[in-house]
């Protein structure tokens, strides 16, 4: 069968695709979109998890047909989400569409490099994070956060967990760890034990409160 | 060629700080975080094919027949290979070679690998080797000790020519080694207190987030390209060029992301499946393990049995321990040797006991193959003998700490093996550092706010499930410590090769690193470009992709890396530097006398001398010359355990790490919400304390793990039953928590830096320090891990 859909905000199209194939295998093997990951592909780890319609999703339990026409937002396409989120006229290009979920991210700056002076960051972090000059300014705030809160290692469940952070910090600007740790609950993390990951998200959260 | 998502070489910027003892960020991070890193799940061929494994599904049987027609037959499908078509060697293996490629007239454990299948698309692949038909003939499997050693049991390798062969009791005895030292029958007459006790440790998995997988090639030369997720490039080359019949420099291996390891990776898993499809189909072959088959496709830890005993004085000394540790290796060999050295010899703990009698032994049985993850053989011990301490302690009515600090080894004490431990072991110190530590509040789970108390049920036991609202809840606080050797031991020639470069590239001074180092997650690559900024005074580092083209860096295992890695890196460091210093005292020699007399260092792109005066900046003292050294680095030699003492300078460093754990337990419902893990580890030298401060959490949290919820669970048939995520549970973040670190650093003379190796010792201590807590809870005795909400609740 063929498959239509909308990926971080281009068209693309699949022919061929087999019954089986899962959204997760047509974004990897078929539009050269491996970003997301393949951990359990049975729903447990969130590895592989994107937006559909605005909605965070295990890529692996959806169908390549039930995305049929809807728009997907993977890691890949993060940052651009974030950049256009935080531009309240949308920016240019054809957008990614958040859904009814896109309320709380307007007022957030999008701090990329990371560097601003001042903020008091004290709460999140509990070392001195060297400001990373090498910096990419394509990168989302949440993607910097997880690189200067050492949230990274193997990083097989960084993707996952960016694209569930991300909408996290969209519908809450201040989370409480509770919050984060809820809304994190479905992504599988073997090597960090977590805590810096709940550091990467507190300080994405407090650059963007500070930058508001 | 053709490949994409194939590694590239990690820069960072030349403004980049971060010397040794920062927390430099990792320098593919960026890659990591925008989903570009090139894992080698994401590797990709526009010919391609996938390759698939077809399984045992018995755990012992004879193979009677097979029939692949139908499987060859299908459209789409290039090749069917079982061990008939095997082209040279048949078996591989890390130590002992006795695992079969394709399993031949037998099968030995549930999973062995029997055919394997390429095809153009993977679900082509999977129902080809279903329809390869396996004539099986059921055997009775051996599962447990008392099978493998009856005196009519089966032998399941029946013509052993290893080394260990020789002195083992049984024939399915795969190693066994005493310890013994002092006199502890002796001890024992003299003792007030003696306490003894059954442990039991079930089977751990790795359960690495990223699957086994990789990419071969077929190239030209008849020889093939294998890009690969592994922790040790040159042992798989080792074991793999026999079994394709290709001398080593015809197979050449790349490493490819790898998303997580813990020992999962030491053994060979795809990697002679795909080269062996490549080779046959003339076609790249692609195996990407699912999470069903990652369970199959790699060895755990080994479950383990263990009976200890301890005396000691009324005053609290301890006068003498035994103990007998059992572990079930399973099917093959794997790094079971080396799991029962570490057992045998650190079996006593970080304790100073004189009369010792240990004995630590693997089975061969049909489990699964068990091998390496974090912390082997010492793990298992861990949590039997620091059991054993909370259980001296309360006969002797002491304090659980002060009688663990009373009896710590220190520099000095020498180890049953004999061998002194001759750099500090700060035992007694980090437990009164992680007892100091402020304990959480009581009852955090009621929240106070303007609109009075709540309660969050996210924070008690059973969490969402809204099971209690804090009735039944009962805090315990429970303690441990352990000790776990660094690198590889008992006489391995335990190096690693680095090369390293230095020149002028746009005006600027440019390190690069080469090394066959598998960065597995752990942020090897970062502290190699701290080291390069360190000794040789540049910002610019690039890391090269590891591979085989240079020689081994050993095993990203036994919290080696960088210690040994590390060590080569700085070696070959110092003599670029050295090379520098001649060149510059060559041209610019003759305008300062310092260049003769003085100690000259390479700080921030110039030549200074240790006064800090510079004398040239490094651009003009390199030139255009490309100064490049490749250099072998050994750490001490060891030597071999006796084979009926135990005794030998085994062990070349080892690591420290105290836990203590706050639980709370719903004492009605068995469940358990562990609050609070606090670690205190000495580190030697913290190069880099964020990764070591992941290191430490990291590997707390696999204790955790161990201690209450991981268990592959093997049915008296031999049969793995949960094989998925859904029935393994791996902590989540819900799970998980907060983990306060106090890092210490007493510099190790004998290693660079003064550091010491990581990893591994948060993960003994955790598992017993929280089942210490859940005791503490339900004054339960609790001799299993994991711990399961039945023990708790009787039921
Ligand atoms: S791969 Fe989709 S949840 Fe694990
Ligand atoms: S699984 Fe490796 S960083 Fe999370």
């Amino acid at each position: 069968m063929r498959v239509n859909m909308t990926v971080n905000g281009r068209p693309q199209e699949a022919d061929d695709v087999w019954e089986g194939e899962s959204l997760l295998y047509v974004l990897r093997e078929r539009f050269g979109l491996p970003g997301s990951k393949n951990a359990c592909e049975q729903g447990e780890c969130g590895s592989c998890t994107v937006r559909l319609d605005g909605v965070p999703v295990c890529a692996c339990l959806v169908a390549a047909g039930q995305a049929q026409s809807r728009d997907v937002v993977t890691v890949e396409g993060l940052a651009d989400f974030a950049k256009q989120r935080s531009t309240p006229c949308g920016g240019h290009g054809p957008g990614p569409d958040a859904g009814d979920a896109t309320g709380g991210g307007a007022g957030r700056a999008d701090r990329a490099d990371g560097l601003a002076p001042g903020i008091s960051i004290s709460d999140a972090q509990h070392w001195q994070a060297k400001p990373a000059e090498s910096a990419s300014p394509e990168l989302a705030p949440v993607q910097q956060a997880f690189i200067d809160a050492g949230a990274v290692q193997c990083g097989f469940c960084t993707p996952g967990l960016l694209v569930a952070a991300d909408e996290l910090l969209e519908r809450t600007s201040e989370p409480s760890d509770a919050d984060i740790r809820e809304a994190l609950s479905g992504n599988l993390c073997r090597c960090t034990g977590y805590e810096t990951i709940l550091d990467a998200v507190r300080l994405a959260a407090a650059r963007a409160s500070e930058g508001a | 060629m053709g490949v994409t998502r194939i590694p590239t070489s990690l820069t960072q910027g030349s403004h980049t700080k971060g010397a040794i003892g920062e927390s430099t960020l990792r320098p593919d991070g960026t890659l990591k975080v925008t989903g570009d890193f090139a894992y080698a799940s994401d590797l990709w061929h526009e010919d391609m094919l996938w390759g698939c494994t077809l399984r045992s599904p018995h755990a012992y049987a004879e193979i009677l027949s097979i029939d692949v027609s139908q499987a060859l037959a299908t459209a789409g499908v290039h090749a069917v290979m079982t061990h008939q078509d095997l082209p040279a060697g048949t078996h591989y293996g890390l130590e002992i070679r006795d695992q079969p490629v394709l399993a031949d007239d037998v099968v030995r454990f549930h999973g062995e690998p029997v055919a394997i299948v390429a095809a153009d698309h993977p679900e082509t692949a999977r129902r080809a080797a279903a329809k390869i038909v396996v004539e099986y003939r059921e055997l009775p499997p051996i599962t447990n000790e008392a099978a493998a050693l009856a005196a009519d049991a089966p032998v399941l390798h029946p013509h052993r020519t290893d080394s260990h062969a020789a002195h083992v009791p049984h024939p399915n005895i795969l190693h066994r080694q005493p310890v013994t030292r002092g006199d502890v029958a002796a001890a024992r007459a003299r003792a007030d207190v003696v306490v003894s006790g059954d442990y039991e440790v079930g089977m751990q998995d790795q359960a690495f987030l990223g699957p086994e997988s990789g990419l071969a090639m077929p190239a030209e030369d008849g020889g093939v390209d294998l890009f690969i997720a592994t922790q040790w490039l040159h042992s798989d080359l080792r074991q793999l060029a026999p079994v394709l019949g290709l001398p080593e420099d015809k197979v050449r291996m790349t490493l490819s992301g790898v998303g997580g390891a813990f020992g999962g990776r030491e053994d060979l898993s795809m990697q002679a499946h795909a080269c062996l499809l490549a080779l046959r189909t003339g076609k790249p072959v692609k195996i990407v393990y699912n999470r069903f088959e990652s369970f199959f496709g790699h060895v755990h830890r080994h479950p383990a049995r263990l009976h200890y005993e301890h005396g000691a004085s009324r005053d609290g000394m301890i006068q003498y321990m035994t103990c007998r540790i059992v572990l079930d290796g399973g099917a093959y060999a794997s790094a079971s040797p080396a799991v029962v050295g570490n057992a045998a010899s650190l079996g006593a703990g970080p304790y100073a006991i004189d009369n010792v009698e240990t004995e630590a032994l693997a089975l061969y049985t049909n489990n699964p193959p068990c091998g390496a993850m974090r912390g082997f053989g010492a793990v298992q011990a861990c949590f039997a003998y620091e059991s054993q301490m909370d259980k001296l302690a309360a006969e002797l009515g002491m304090d659980p700490v002060e009688f663990r600090r009373l009896n710590a080894m220190t520099q000095g004490t020498r180890l049953p093996t004999g061998q002194a431990v001759d750099s500090p072991a700060p035992v007694a110190e980090l437990l009164r550092r992680v007892k100091a530590m402020p304990m959480p509040p009581e009852q955090q789970w009621i929240t106070a706010d303007e609109s009075g108390e709540s309660i969050d049920v996210r924070a008690l036991p059973g969490g969402l499930s809204n099971t209690t609202h804090g009735e039944g809840v009962v805090r315990g606080v429970g303690y441990a410590v352990g000790i776990k050797n660094v690198g590889f031991s008992e006489g391995f020639d335990d190096y690693s090769t680095a090369r390293v470069r230095l020149q002028v590239i746009g005006g600027e001074p440019v390190a690069a690193v080469y090394t066959a180092m598998a960065e597995v997650g752990q942020g090897g690559v970062t502290v190699h470009a701290q080291i390069a900024r360190t000794e040789l005074g540049v910002t610019q580092v690039t890391i090269h992709p590891a591979d085989t083209r240079i020689g081994s860096a050993g095993s990203t295992s036994a919290s080696r890396q960088t210690y040994v890695t590390g060590g080569a890196v700085r070696h070959a460091c110092e003599l670029v530097r050295e090379r520098v210093l001649e060149l510059g005292r060559v041209r610019f020699g003759s305008y300062h006398p310092a260049w003769a007399t003085a100690e000259l260092l390479l700080e921030s792109g110039k030549v200074v001398t240790d006064d800090g005066e510079v004398l040239a900046d490094l651009v003009h003292v390199i030139g255009d010359e490309s100064i490049d050294v490749e250099r072998e680095w050994r750490h001490r030699p060891t030597e071999p355990l006796d084979p009926h003492t135990g005794q030998g300078f085994g062990h070349v460093q080892y690591m420290f790490a105290a836990h203590r754990a706050v639980v709370e337990v719903d004492t009605e419902l068995g469940l358990v919400k562990v609050i609070e893990l606090a670690c205190a580890q000495d580190v030697g030298k913290a190069l880099n304390p964020l990764s070591v401060l992941g290191q430490i959490q990291g590997g707390t949290t696999q204790g955790l793990g161990l201690a209450v919820m991981e268990e592959i669970v093997v049915a008296p048939d031999g049969k793995v039953r949960n094989p998925s995520f859904t029935d393994y549970l791996i902590p989540t973040i819900l799970d998980t928590p907060s983990i306060p670190a106090d890092v210490l650093e007493l510099a190790d003379q004998h290693a660079p830096y003064g550091l010491r190796g990581v990893g591994e010792a948060p993960t003994l201590s955790a598992t017993p320090a929280v089942v210490s807590a859940i005791r503490a809870a339900t004054g339960l005795a609790l001799t299993r891990v994991p711990v399961r909400p039945e023990h708790l609740t009787g039921t």
